[in-house]
């Protein structure tokens, strides 16, 4: 399993700028998922959300390896892709309490949250959905001969989805620029990944398609990011696909309510000793380029962004039962009957 | 004008917006180095070479769900299911995130993509090679469906679909490859979707026929005229968008409608239609609205329990004599 540089190493490697960064988009991250856990019970937020938290380091480190033109497909658990691929908070905010400046106009809320000039072709409710819309994303980079990749996000549980097998298949026979990046945090839904699944090291399975498996510590955001970098290298060489495994978890449940039966309390806290955020936090500061001020900072920096966002979205419109149909097909009906 | 085949008519609709467009390919099973299984793409691997000619695996899950991928980054892919029947491998591509990629975005979403199927029975090819998928997909909101019956309509509507910005699945009866027809020269010949055609004009009854059966009901015409029985056949060449008010037009004329489609009699595209007529239409109506379709039972590989099950010109025939008061 790779892991990232020491903190003597840092200086060396990353500009201040984007270690900061990191940061400051895993904080972001981190609090943008507790206060909409808040508001979902506040009753700001009508609908069910799956929050990411604990892996803040595999969103933030992945989608900061991209280019600004590189595109993303997400999952159900998506906030943490979605805003590391540089979504606006309060843009989300108001898209799960479903007001219409949010990013679906309050038509998809957390599921389907999209947003084309970041790149990110949506999250998805479909365990697996997104992976051939990144795969043929990749298509058109290659057709077009640009330097573009796009990088699908997707659980354990999806690497038994016909759709994973079938992208995986095509991309490698056409060496298409896609990035299969796995996150392992070994529970599909309420079952353990042991129990539904006969291998440890899913990086093992792209083997079957003959592209490298890498396998990385998700909590470790310096990991994620080399890799990521690595592969998109391979990418843009037009050497085809690479599935990256990172081993994360998610401290919560699969949902927000989930009462968690299926795993105990203790697992839970031996991963939480090994929080990203945590651990980079204290890099940071032992590499000598940041002091607890600097980063208590961005901290707070983060809260008032995040209580702009949910006063935003809260005082936003909501849509108009005018507008139900709206936004189905793109010649806005035209007098055709459908 | 010059005549030309449906599968040729196909083939140039693509190979002219392929060579007009360089965001236009061609992506399915066997379409390139085989031409095609029905030979539409005859040629075009050869002139458009492998980047915009693609062989897939048989993964019909990707191939929908690329295709999708390709358009959401600005291409405009044409994308081939062998048989009709195999859109089933492909369900949650096509429905859930093909027909529904726009909406959920908030109307933001491109997906010119245009999804080229085969539907109908080739003749004792069994149960899941012989399928006519239509009205499985009308209940889908963000879809586009679309049934040529000519090669004229199967060139501007297929040039239609693939200028358009939605998802289309475009159903093509195999048995109709090989009909010859009028086609016109201009590149620009483009048939508006939600626009059905009047094929036959009449007063005594209105056959609403789709796909292969508008053939059918033409012959069926003309022996009814020889019973005393004078036929109109509109062809809704859509089904989403449907053309309403050109069915409750002649509906309004005749006073008697039967619709007709190769498709098995429950939940076909006719139950869709006569709904639509009984909701809004009753006033205009002599009779109830009869509905011509395959029985319900999977399709059988003896040609005989074929024959008998599929609908032909004789069971038109006899439905409209029935609401004529003749049977």
């Amino acid at each position: 399993m790779r892991t990232g540089p020491e903190a003597n190493e840092l200086k060396d490697r990353y500009a201040t700028d984007t270690l900061a960064e990191f940061f400051r988009r895993m904080t972001l991250v981190r609090e943008f998922e507790l206060r909409a856990i808040e508001e979902r019970r506040g009753g700001l937020i009508p609908g069910f959300i799956h929050s990411c938290v604990g892996q803040e380091a595999t969103a933030v480190g992945a989608c900061m390896a991209l280019e600004q033109d590189d595109v993303i497909t997400s999952t159900h658990r998506g906030h943490g892709h979605l805003i590391g691929k540089g979504g606006d908070p309060k843009y989300m905010m108001a898209e799960l309490a479903a007001r219409t400046p949010g990013y679906c106009n309050g038509r998809g809320g957390s599921l389907h949250i999209a947003d084309f000039s970041l790149g990110i072709l949506g999250a998805n409710g479909i365990v697996g959905g997104g992976i051939p819309m990144a795969t043929g994303a990749a298509l058109g980079f290659q057709m077009r001969k640009e330097k573009r990749v796009s990088l699908a996000f997707f659980g354990d549980g999806a690497t038994n989805e016909g759709s994973f097998h079938e992208a995986a298949n095509q991309a490698a026979v056409w060496k298409l620029p896609v990035i299969f990046f796995l996150e392992n945090n070994l529970y599909g839904e309420g079952t353990a990944l042991h129990r539904s699944t006969p291998i440890e090291e899913l990086a093992l399975r792209a083997t079957s398609y003959g592209f490298p498996g890498v396998v990385v510590d998700g909590m470790d955001i310096l990991a994620v990011f080399d890799a990521v970098r690595e592969a998109r290298e391979r990418a843009i060489a037009g050497e085809g696909p690479t599935l990256i495994e990172a081993k994360t978890y998610r401290y919560r449940g699969h949902y927000e309510g989930d009462p968690q039966v299926y795993r105990t309390q203790e697992e839970v806290q031996s991963w939480q000793r090994k929080d990203a955020i945590v651990r980079f936090r204290a890099k940071l500061v032992e590499s000598g380029l940041f002091d607890d001020g600097d980063l208590e900072e961005m901290e707070g920096s983060v809260i008032m962004q995040l209580n702009e966002a949910v006063s935003f979205a809260a005082n936003a419109p909501k849509p108009q039962v005018e507008d139900a149909l709206a936004g189905v097909y793109g010649d806005t009906h035209n007098g055709l009957v459908f | 004008m010059r005549k030309m085949t449906y599968s040729q008519a196909i083939r140039e609709a693509m190979a002219e917006e392929m060579r007009s467009n360089p965001s236009v390919f061609l992506m399915g099973e066997d379409v390139g180095v085989f031409d095609g299984v029905w030979g539409v793409s005859n040629g075009m691997l050869k002139e458009f070479g492998e980047e915009r000619i693609r062989d897939t695996a048989i993964s019909e899950l990707n191939i929908i769900g690329s295709g999708l991928g390709a358009a959401l980054v600005g291409m405009r892919p044409i994308v081939e299911i062998m048989f009709g029947d195999f859109l089933m491998c492909a369900g949650d591509q096509l429905v859930n995130q093909t027909a529904k990629a726009r909406f959920m975005s908030g109307g933001k979403a491109n997906v010119p993509l245009t999804i080229r199927v085969t539907t109908g029975a080739p003749g004792s090819s069994g149960a899941q090679h012989s399928q006519s998928p239509e009205s499985w997909f009308m209940n889908v909101p963000g879809l586009k469906i679309v049934c040529p019956a000519t090669p004229a309509d199967a060139k501007g509507l297929l040039k239609t679909a693939i200028r358009g910005e939605d998802p289309v699945l475009f159903f093509e009866p195999k048995m109709l490859y090989a009909l010859s027809g009028p086609v016109p020269e201009d590149p620009d010949f483009m048939v508006p979707f939600g626009e059905a055609a009047t094929v036959r004009e009449g007063k005594d009854v209105t056959v609403v026929a789709i796909g292969i059966m508008v053939q059918k009901a033409i012959q069926a015409a003309k022996k009814l005229e020889g019973m005393g029985v004078d036929v109109e056949i509109i062809d809704p060449r859509t089904l989403v968008p449907l053309d309403k008010v050109s069915i409750i037009r002649s509906a309004a004329k005749t006073g008697r409608v039967v619709i007709v489609h190769e498709a098995h009699h429950r939940a076909g595209p006719g139950a869709e239609i006569a709904a639509m007529l009984a909701e809004e239409a009753i006033e205009y109506l002599d009779g109830p609205i009869l509905r011509v379709g395959a029985l319900n039972v999977p399709l059988p590989y003896s040609p005989e329990l074929e024959n008998y099950v599929l609908p032909d010109e004789n069971d038109i025939i006899q439905a409209v004599l029935k609401l004529c008061g003749k049977a």
